[in-house]
């Protein structure tokens, strides 16, 4: 039970740090903490007491397996996070070159 | 099963990655190719909505039946809300491509500017189109990643520092969301809607799932753009280029962030009174604050973006009020008069919505600014543009017989045979401040003399965006035609029958 | 680069590119499969430019290639997904061919199929993601 608890705990530390820093890497650091946290969130959600890893081995084939629904959840969401953490370094790249500095207090251009 | 429910997603998907490949070798391959899958998918949608009626269409993806009555497999539902807002999308989505065919030739990119467009398209059919939660976020990520990419289009400073902001927002409320899909799935150990409801009517902890339900509404909220998650909408939407902020204003937002709100909170959640008065609350300050924000801006598509806020408010409000009645559990024909009223201006705001970006990117595209001060008396030189803003002017004031008029009277009546006399004032209030904000639009763009007009050579915009314009103010002006009985039963009334009886959805999902 | 991480990839990118295409292959039999060997994949190409270097004109040849080679391998796999609605049997994505007999190289139908295809995709466009950062770099310095 500590476990999930401390899976929220990281997913408030990303909330956190996406809010009050100032360097955009850092923003966009604290958004991958908060995405990982809720991939171990739901990878603990699918464990069944002494289930064993859902292979389907042709020899022995009825057993108590974890549950496999989960795992491919999250495979499909990291792909997800990979996809969205590039677009946001590519736009941050673009924003160094046209502003010339990380640092959000001097990215003010929108007013209003 | 319906064969034509996979190939929404399919269709555009296909062609977003056709366009890349054969759009190096053969020219204006790209523009042509664009704008005739969404004239397919339009055409779907139409014979759709004209097919569908009362039924509800399932589609099983791979063909996995249920085993021992528990549903696996990704399910694809279509019934009578989904269907109409698949028509919004693609009606709105066709008219935006046609336009941005003359528009988008100031960029030089253009072969990626109509591949994202039409993922983003791809995506916004998935989420309408999905029976079960995770396909709900695989494909809100997928749409959503083609407009941080179209926010950016021309890469300038305005446009990168917006796209950021929407960036890391959207980022969060996506992330929010996951968690409380992970939630749910650990008690349920199920992810289908219907089979959700099921599970949920049967062990039902409360303050679990009143934390689940404020995730949730964080999160698509975020989406939706409800104060006080507005903080991105302003720039997001006004640094677009045109075409594209009328895609996101008058689509994205409902079809990610409304729609699903409406679909979890009717269908799937077993409704309480804090929620609701939580919801309504919400809607009626965004009404009020969206509106109050607006009045002071000179510059147009900021304008635009503000009322978006404002408008979304209502659609909010009137599911609000459904929602309290069906909770307490009296008068349900005044909680269905409700939710027609929001669908059916959730309709209408699409379309003038859309349309008044249009205008807005027409003006910029003949005089370069889009500020309302160095702007005049252009209703002499583009006469197209002005009377296609005037009737959309007219529609989102609520000034009959337009199309806002009469879904605004619907939410007003029914908040009054609610009794809430306060709500329906400040309905009346919003839509009197709406009516101001925009004549001050009209005098000053249009009608007002101004001497630097006549030293610059004003000509009409190129036929592409005045066809889109002209079609768009025609569908402002049938649209009011919804509130006659024999059309409203056959479009309006099967949504609302599906919203207020949950156990009709669970039922033919969970039975087949 | 020295000449110590210079050799040391001469010999390891081979294998890297090896063990790629075994998790690929053998996704429905032990975990991985296509995205997991995708990556992979595009770890040997990555690692040979990181090592070696190359000027501007070859690397923006080779993001052409790339971009070429993820556009056509997600065309065939939604092509695959739609010839479950075209021939036979009327339904999208249904897994239509013969399943063989379990433990298997070649068995369970058209998976092996999207396995690979996928593994393609994901390969290339993790490499076109790095070489368009890279290529950015470039012309910031020009």
């Amino acid at each position: 039970m500590i476990a999930y608890w401390m899976c929220f705990i990281l997913f408030l530390v990303g909330l956190y740090g996406a809010i009050t820093r100032r360097n955009l890497i850092k923003i966009a650091i604290s958004l991958s903490i908060m995405e990982f946290s809720t991939f171990l969130f739901f990878a603990m959600i699918g464990y069944i007491d002494e289930g064993v890893a859902p292979i389907v081995d042709p020899a022995d084939p009825v057993k108590v397996y974890v549950d496999p629904l989960p795992q491919a959840l999250v495979l499909t969401a990291i792909v997800i996070g990979l996809a969205t953490t590039a677009m946001l370094m590519a736009v941050i790249i673009r924003i160094y070159r046209k502003y010339g500095t990380f640092d959000i207090r001097e990215i003010k251009n929108l007013r209003g | 099963m319906n064969p034509l429910i996979p190939l929404f997603v399919a269709l555009p998907l296909a062609g977003a990655f056709l366009i890349m490949i054969l759009g190096r070798f053969i020219k204006d391959f790209n523009k042509y190719f664009a704008s005739l899958i969404l004239l397919i998918l339009f055409i779907f949608s139409i014979y759709s909505l004209i097919t569908t009626g009362s039924k509800l269409s399932l589609y099983k993806v791979g063909g996995w039946e249920p085993v021992n009555g528990i549903p696996i497999g990704i399910y694809m539902v279509m019934d009578g809300f989904t269907v109409i807002v698949l028509c919004i999308i693609n009606i709105v989505g066709f008219l935006s491509v046609f336009y941005s065919i003359s528009y988008i030739k100031r960029f030089t990119a253009e072969n990626y500017y109509y591949a994202l467009f039409c993922l983003m398209v791809a995506g916004m059919n998935g989420v309408v189109l999905s029976g079960d939660l995770f396909n709900i976020f695989v494909f809100l990520e997928i749409s959503v990643i083609g407009a941080y990419a179209l926010v950016a289009f021309g890469v300038e400073k305005n446009e990168l520092e917006a796209t950021f902001k929407y960036q890391v927002l959207g980022g969060i409320a996506s992330f929010i969301i996951l968690f409380g899909i992970g939630l749910i799935y650990w008690k349920t150990k199920t992810l289908n809607i219907a089979d959700i409801k099921a599970a949920m009517s049967s062990g039902y902890e409360k303050s679990y799932y009143l934390f689940v339900q404020i995730l949730i509404l964080s999160g698509f909220g975020l989406k939706a753009a409800i104060i006080p998650f507005h903080a991105w909408l302003p720039d997001a939407h006004s640094s677009a280029p045109s075409p594209i902020s009328a895609m996101l204003s008058g689509v994205l937002i409902k079809a990610v962030g409304i729609y699903v709100i409406i679909r979890l909170f009717f269908n799937m959640f077993a409704i309480t009174e804090g929620m609701s008065i939580l919801i309504t609350t919400l809607g009626a300050l965004s009404m009020v604050i969206g509106v109050f924000l607006a009045i002071g801006q000179w510059d147009i598509k900021r304008l635009l973006a503000y009322h978006s806020i404002s408008q979304m408010g209502y659609v909010v409000l009137s599911a609000g009020i459904g929602m309290i009645l069906i909770s307490r559990g009296e008068k349900p024909e005044v909680a269905a008069l409700a939710i027609a009223g929001g669908v059916f201006h959730l309709i209408n705001h699409a379309a003038f919505k859309g349309l008044l970006f249009l205008n807005a990117g027409a003006i910029e595209y003949s005089i370069g600014t889009r500020d309302l001060h160095e702007m005049g008396g252009l209703s002499k030189f583009m006469p197209a543009t002005s009377a296609t803003s005037f009737i959309a002017s007219m529609s989102i004031s609520g000034i009959p017989p337009f199309n806002g008029f009469f879904s605004k009277l619907i939410i007003i009546i029914a908040a009054i045979m609610a009794r809430f006399y306060f709500l329906a004032l400040l309905a009346v209030i919003v839509s009197i401040i709406t009516l101001a904000s925009f004549l001050k639009f009209q005098r000053y763009a249009f009608y007002n003399k101004t001497d630097t007009t006549n030293k610059r050579k004003i000509k009409e915009v190129p036929f592409p965006m005045v066809f889109s314009m002209v079609i768009m103010s025609i569908l402002c002006v049938l649209l009011s035609l919804l509130v006659i009985p024999g059309i409203r039963e056959s479009v309006l009334t099967p949504a609302i029958d599906i919203l207020m009886d949950p156990s009709k959805y669970s039922s033919i999902i969970t039975g087949n | 680069m020295t000449v110590i991480v210079k050799k040391t990839t001469q010999l390891i990118a081979g294998m890297v590119f090896m063990y790629g295409i075994y998790v690929i292959i053998h996704g429905h039999l032990t975990p991985g499969g296509g995205f997991a060997g995708g990556v992979i994949l595009a770890g040997s190409f990555i690692l040979l430019i990181l090592a070696f270097g190359s000027d501007f004109v070859k690397l923006m040849k080779e993001e052409t290639g790339s971009t070429l080679y993820e556009n056509l391998a997600i065309l065939i796999v939604l092509l695959l997904a739609l010839s479950g609605l075209l021939l036979g049997t009327r339904i999208f994505f249904m897994n239509w061919m013969p399943k063989g007999t379990l433990g298997q190289l070649v068995s369970a139908g058209m998976l092996p199929l999207y396995n690979i295809f996928v593994g393609i995709e994901v390969a290339a466009s993790i490499l076109t993601i790095f070489l368009a950062l890279v290529i950015f770099k470039e012309e910031m310095k020009e």
